[in-house]
């Protein structure tokens, strides 16, 4: 006895009709073609600016970066940059929690409006950010001009304006992180927390902040780099001395405005390394975030 | 007495302490509040005549024309570009895909004034890596020129696209796709038809927003223009000009006339964003 075994050809599946070949040529074109574009655009208008930074600030070699991060007046603007962040970002990130904590489990009339009103700074110009501080409290134009010039305090061209400008431009970013988050979870942990005692303080601190953590930390990143980076409306309100109310964007700025080039790099060149760690970090947060949102949806099901 | 949440048979309707209510109020009252207030107060201050005189200036209406023109040129040029890197990122796989992803947050995460600063460098005509190119083969001038504005605004208003329509590309169902090819429409079709119009309120979304951050940006912006009047000088220049100048009256009226901007600017992206939440319901109700 024999068994026909059948050929193998048979079971191939059935060729695409005629001109397939090329059409197939074709669709891997096609499919290159936006690739490509992304990356030729994306290389154009963002790596190479970028790269001309680096490129820019090391042209003479390590030792004159080094020299030029030594010059008194950069080290007066990073000093003041610093400063700066020092105050608006814990500011801003108590009013980011303590506004998460009041509006995202509320249900009332206006609560959209509210929310757009938390964002607006994004909209704004910061050159009329700048302009609205220097409307208020200018000692000659001011609406509290008088107030101020009776108690003698020095906001305008000094760094209370700097660091309200600089808190002005950064403060929705945390309550904008964390809002979402909070409406997304629901009331529970926190009710069996005050049904088993806990007071309004453990609550927030066991309770509410460790369910956001990561949201938190992400939007503390941006606040940070946003507030060591802003320009538009500090430098309304600076006055621009050098070695005073300079901060570290302004410097890059005022720099190149004055041909000192290789400063002016070398300066961009930090600020770019910030930017650059706030990425890094962003990219590790948005995995931490990620890793805790799956470990919640298993939860329900365990 | 106790506070309604400590009674016991209130429980149920937890009610979260006021003091983060107050806080919020205040802080927003302080931060937000009281310098819109300063500006609207300066503004009806030099009235209404007064107002429109020095809203439509010649340099004024010069320098809205160059900064709302060039924002929808470069919100424009993104909505395309944007589409296609968000298309790449989503449904094509390639090597420095990653690389491309990350760098998209770049213009977020870089100053502004360093984003000036090398934008100037890459493109000026003298030695930038491609300004001088331009410059040698096509006599196009991309620093300190109106062009030079439009790259940067184009710079910085890039992610807003790329980042509002990547989501919902990537919820697409690619079942509508296949059910789109297989009753008979060519590719082209299923892109229009079928895949563009789920798109288009991000799209839209994405490009107001861009465009209302372009005509704001000041810090990239002033480094890569000249900043001449009729030119290429942009209304924040312009803005912070008459501040220099003493001129208070000028600089508070065209800065209310930003500020009334922004505003409109936002209602438009929450009216779009609400549209597209609409036809994503009702998309997903009738699917």
């Amino acid at each position: 006895m024999t068994f026909v075994v059948p050929e193998l050809e048979i079971y191939e599946p059935p060729q695409p009709p005629k001109g397939g070949a090329h059409t197939n040529l074709g669709k891997k074109l096609a499919a290159a073609i936006i690739p490509l574009t992304a990356c030729l655009y994306v290389g154009l208008v963002i790596l190479a600016p970028a790269l001309s930074i680096v490129v820019q600030a090391f042209a003479k070699g390590i030792q004159p970066f080094l020299d030029n991060l030594t010059s008194p007046e950069l080290l007066s603007a990073i000093k003041m940059t610093l400063i700066t962040a020092a105050i608006a970002v814990p500011a801003n990130t108590i009013f980011g929690l303590a506004a998460a904590t009041a509006i995202a489990r509320k249900k009332f009339r206006g609560k959209a409006l509210l929310l757009s009103i938390i964002d607006l700074p994004f909209s704004i110009s910061p050159v009329v950010v700048g302009l609205m501080l220097v409307l208020l409290y200018s000692p000659s134009n001011g609406v509290f001009g008088g107030l101020i010039n009776s108690l003698g305090w020095k906001i305008i061209f000094s760094w209370p304006g700097i660091v309200m400008a600089t808190i002005i431009v950064t403060f929705p970013f945390m309550a904008r992180e964390v809002i979402p988050l909070l409406e997304e979870e629901g009331w529970e942990q926190e009710e069996a927390a005050k049904t088993l005692g806990a007071n309004n303080w453990q609550v927030f601190w066991m309770v509410t902040l460790p369910s956001v953590r990561w949201a938190a930390l992400y939007g503390l990143i941006l606040t940070t780099a946003r507030a060591l980076g802003e320009f538009g409306a500090v430098s309304v309100v600076s006055g621009n001395i050098r070695g005073e109310t300079q901060t570290l964007p302004l410097f890059v700025e005022d720099a190149y405005k004055q041909y000192q080039t290789e400063l002016a790099f070398g300066a961009a060149a930090v600020l770019g390394a910030v930017a650059l760690v706030s990425l890094l970090l962003k990219f590790a947060v948005e995995l931490l975030l990620e890793q805790d949102k799956k470990a919640q949806q298993i939860k329900p099901d365990a | 007495m106790a506070p309604a949440w400590l009674r016991p048979g209130t429980l149920p309707n937890l009610k979260l302490p006021s003091w983060p209510w107050r806080f919020t109020w205040l802080y927003l009252g302080l931060v937000l509040f009281l310098p819109l207030g300063a500006i609207s107060l300066k503004a009806a201050g030099v009235g209404p005549a007064g107002f429109w005189e020095l809203a439509t200036t010649p340099e004024a209406i010069a320098s809205y024309q160059i900064s709302f023109g060039l924002a929808v040129v470069a919100s424009l040029i993104n909505g395309v570009f944007g589409l296609v890197i968000a298309w790449a990122l989503v449904r094509c796989r390639f090597p420095g895909q990653r690389l491309l992803d990350s760098l998209i947050d770049l213009p977020f995460a870089l100053p502004t004034a360093v984003a000036g600063l090398a934008l100037a460098a890459v493109y000026g005509s003298e030695n930038g890596w491609l300004g001088e190119p331009l410059y040698r083969l096509f006599g196009i001038k991309v620093a300190f020129s109106a062009i030079g504005v439009a790259v940067a605004m184009v710079f910085i208003s890039l992610p807003f696209v790329v980042r509002t329509v990547e989501p919902v590309l990537r919820s697409l169902e690619k079942e509508q796709e296949e059910a789109s090819w297989c009753l008979g429409a060519s590719q082209a079709q299923t892109f229009f038809r079928v895949v563009f119009p789920q798109l288009l309120p991000a799209l839209l979304g994405g490009i107001a927003q861009g465009f209302s951050r372009a005509v704001g940006e000041y810090g990239s912006v002033v480094m890569i223009s000249s900043n001449i009047p009729f030119v290429d000088l942009i209304t924040p220049t312009l803005i912070i000009q008459k501040l220099e100048e003493y001129d208070i009256d000028g600089a508070t009226v065209i800065g209310s006339v930003m500020l009334l901007f922004s505003l409109a600017s936002l209602l438009v992206i929450n009216l779009i964003q609400v549209w597209g939440q609409r036809y994503q319901a009702t998309s997903t109700a009738v699917g």
